[in-house]
């Protein structure tokens, strides 16, 4: 199996290749001694190496090609799912996926922007790319939760907006902006979860909720690293640099108050053990809504309102 | 930091520096033509002979919308703190300063109150000569801090917006601007109270995905550059030149993204003709 090695993480998948390489002639061979060696090596290297990721490499493990998306985590998490399409007036965005399922007990309206993960499904799902119709799709289902009563959880993971001639035609801004102002009032409790990649506009189209969630391995920011580096580098290569400066990992958006809570994920990223980080989330999820359903709609408005409008440092 | 011990007071505020041409003389940047400064002043800053609208400051901009000696400047003192002690090729900080030292503003926003012909109103003007027009935790809460205004006095608000986006230097916190507006403008709506966006050259990036896009009526000056991507990213995306007139005022027009557009002379009796229609 051909197994996609991010730079900083060569020498711990190579060391694993090689133990389970060598688990084969365990049986014939007296070497179990060494793999225990090996694996006592591996899981120092682990350590090292995952638990201090500077945030750059937390970019990379968040585009990891192996990450669960949002069609996995509703495989995962969700039962009697049923997938709802289209915007109602130009097409069906299928950078944006969304319908109505169970979250154990309770009847949910789950939306997430979804990426693919060969070429062809690549291109199929714009490579997670919406265009104005996939706000207005995730919108419209908005609209049904709340018609219905049921919450509300988006997941999001977009490398931005699609930047495309007919997206701008047809409204890009102009949809980003009527989603944020409709779920700032939506009457129904919303919880928004960052997965991957949260990329600006294009993430907070779908982004507006009472509780912001972040995988430890995702990031969030106004821009992506390599276009900050573009255009306040006026180069492609102070990405590293952009990264840190721009402060964009779960701990340091908690730190400026936007983030509520980091969902964990195993060592190494969550493609490493993709059904448990599935079972943590989902708990979390089933915790959170039950304290958010305790709140009257108009009290849950206001709250998450005056949970937006705080948000933003100033001094005067 | 120098620049936050410096009083306010000491600062010439709202004199729009780079925008508005300097000299006795200016070449149109439409269609060239070389015009005094007082002809360009008479003018409202347009070309009599093209139509071509400079780029104006919240200083010019309100003298425009507004009855004589009606302005009266809000929360003029707010200033960013640079959160995430930003630093590129220059530290964030130093940028901030440097655009106060140039402009004479104290940020890309400038928010009041005052009347158009006579019917009180709250205003919001962002200026692009300070950081692009780029919206910070500043920039937003100056406009949530209007919309406040127009919510509880229940006076009709005007934002006059021209941006190049979000500020990147204060990361996901300037991204939260677009929420945080929105969600304010929600509150003004839910109240019945009229708000007004007018776009002027150029409204680009998180200033149009937010609170320029939510206007009860949008209004846009002529060949203004209103959008989301810039068309330097689109072109790059689409590997094609872009048809000409993409993604200014008459085309957004055309699209359905804009009710009118609106020659600069023009402007206030427009507003107050509409402002007065929703209000009686
Ligand atoms: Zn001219």
């Amino acid at each position: 199996m051909a197994k996609v090695m991010l730079d900083f993480e060569k020498p711990i998948l190579e060391l694993e290749q090689k133990i389970e390489e060598m688990r084969k002639y365990a049986d014939n061979l007296d070497i179990a001694d060494e793999i225990q060696t090996l694996e006592k090596k591996v899981d120092q290297l682990r350590q090292s190496v995952y638990t201090d990721l500077t945030r750059w490499q937390r970019v990379q493990l968040a585009r990891h090609p192996d990450r669960p998306y949002t069609l996995d985590y509703i495989e995962m998490m969700i039962e009697d799912f049923v997938e709802l399409h289209g915007d109602r007036g130009h097409s069906d965005d299928k950078a944006i996926v969304g319908g109505f399922g169970r979250l154990g007990k309770e009847t949910v309206l789950i939306v997430g922007h979804q990426k693919g993960r060969d070429t062809k499904s690549n291109l199929y799902r714009n490579f997670g790319m919406p265009n104005p119709e996939g706000y207005r799709k995730a919108l419209r289902m908005f609209h049904l939760a709340v018609k219905f009563n049921k919450p509300i959880i988006t997941l999001l993971d977009t490398p931005g907006a699609y930047p495309g001639l007919e997206a701008e035609e047809r409204g890009q801004a102009e949809a980003i902006a009527r989603n944020l102002f409709e779920m700032s009032h939506l009457p129904v409790p919303i919880i928004v979860v960052i997965i991957g990649e949260g990329a600006s506009g294009g993430a907070l189209g779908i982004g507006v909720g009472d509780r912001i969630l972040m995988f430890e391995n995702s990031w969030y920011s106004v821009i992506a690293p390599e276009s900050c580096s573009s255009i306040l580098w006026r180069s492609w290569d102070y990405k590293e640099q952009a990264a840190e400066a721009l402060k964009l990992t779960a701990s340091d958006l908690v730190e400026q108050g936007i983030v509520d809570r980091i969902v964990p994920e195993p060592l190494g990223g969550a493609h490493r053990n993709a059904q448990e980080v599935a079972n943590t989330l989902k708990e979390i999820l089933l915790e959170e809504l039950k304290a958010l359903k305790k709140m009257k709609p108009g009290a849950l408005v206001e709250k998450r309102i005056k949970k937006f409008a705080d948000m933003g440092a100033w001094k005067e | 930091m120098a620049w936050f011990r410096r009083s306010q007071e000491n600062i010439q505020t709202g004199g729009p520096k780079k925008d508005v041409p300097d000299g006795m003389w200016t070449k149109c940047g439409g269609c060239g033509e070389i015009i005094h400064r007082k002809q360009l002043e008479q003018n409202l800053f347009t070309c009599y002979k093209c139509n071509y609208h400079f780029r104006i400051g919240s200083k010019v901009y309100f003298e425009i919308l507004l009855d004589k000696k009606t302005f009266k400047e809000m929360d003029k003192k707010i200033r960013s703190m640079d959160p995430l002690n930003f630093v590129d090729s220059k530290k964030y900080s130093q940028r901030l300063d440097e655009a106060v030292r140039k402009t004479g503003l104290m940020e890309a926003v400038r928010i009041g109150t005052g009347e158009i012909n006579g019917l009180p109103v709250v205003v919001a003007c962002m200026d692009f000569a300070f950081i692009g027009g780029s919206m910070g935790s500043v920039v937003g809460e100056k406009i949530a801090r209007a919309i406040d205004a127009a919510r509880l006095k229940k006076h009709p608000l005007i934002i006059v917006s021209s941006s190049g986006g979000a500020r990147m230097m204060e990361g996901a916190l300037s991204l939260m601007q677009l929420a945080k507006s929105s969600a304010k403008l929600a509150q003004l709506s839910d109240a019945g109270v009229p708000y007004i966006s007018i776009m002027t050259d150029p409204t680009t990036g998180g200033v149009t995905a937010s609170f320029a896009m939510l206007g009860d009526v949008h209004i846009a000056e002529p060949a203004a550059l209103i959008g989301f991507a810039g068309p330097r990213v689109i072109k790059q995306t689409i590997g094609k030149d872009l048809p000409k007139g993409f993604q200014r005022a008459e085309f957004l027009l055309e699209k359905g993204f804009v009710d009118m557009v609106v020659h600069r002379k023009e402007m206030k009796e427009t507003v107050s003709k509409i402002l007065t229609l929703l209000q009686n």
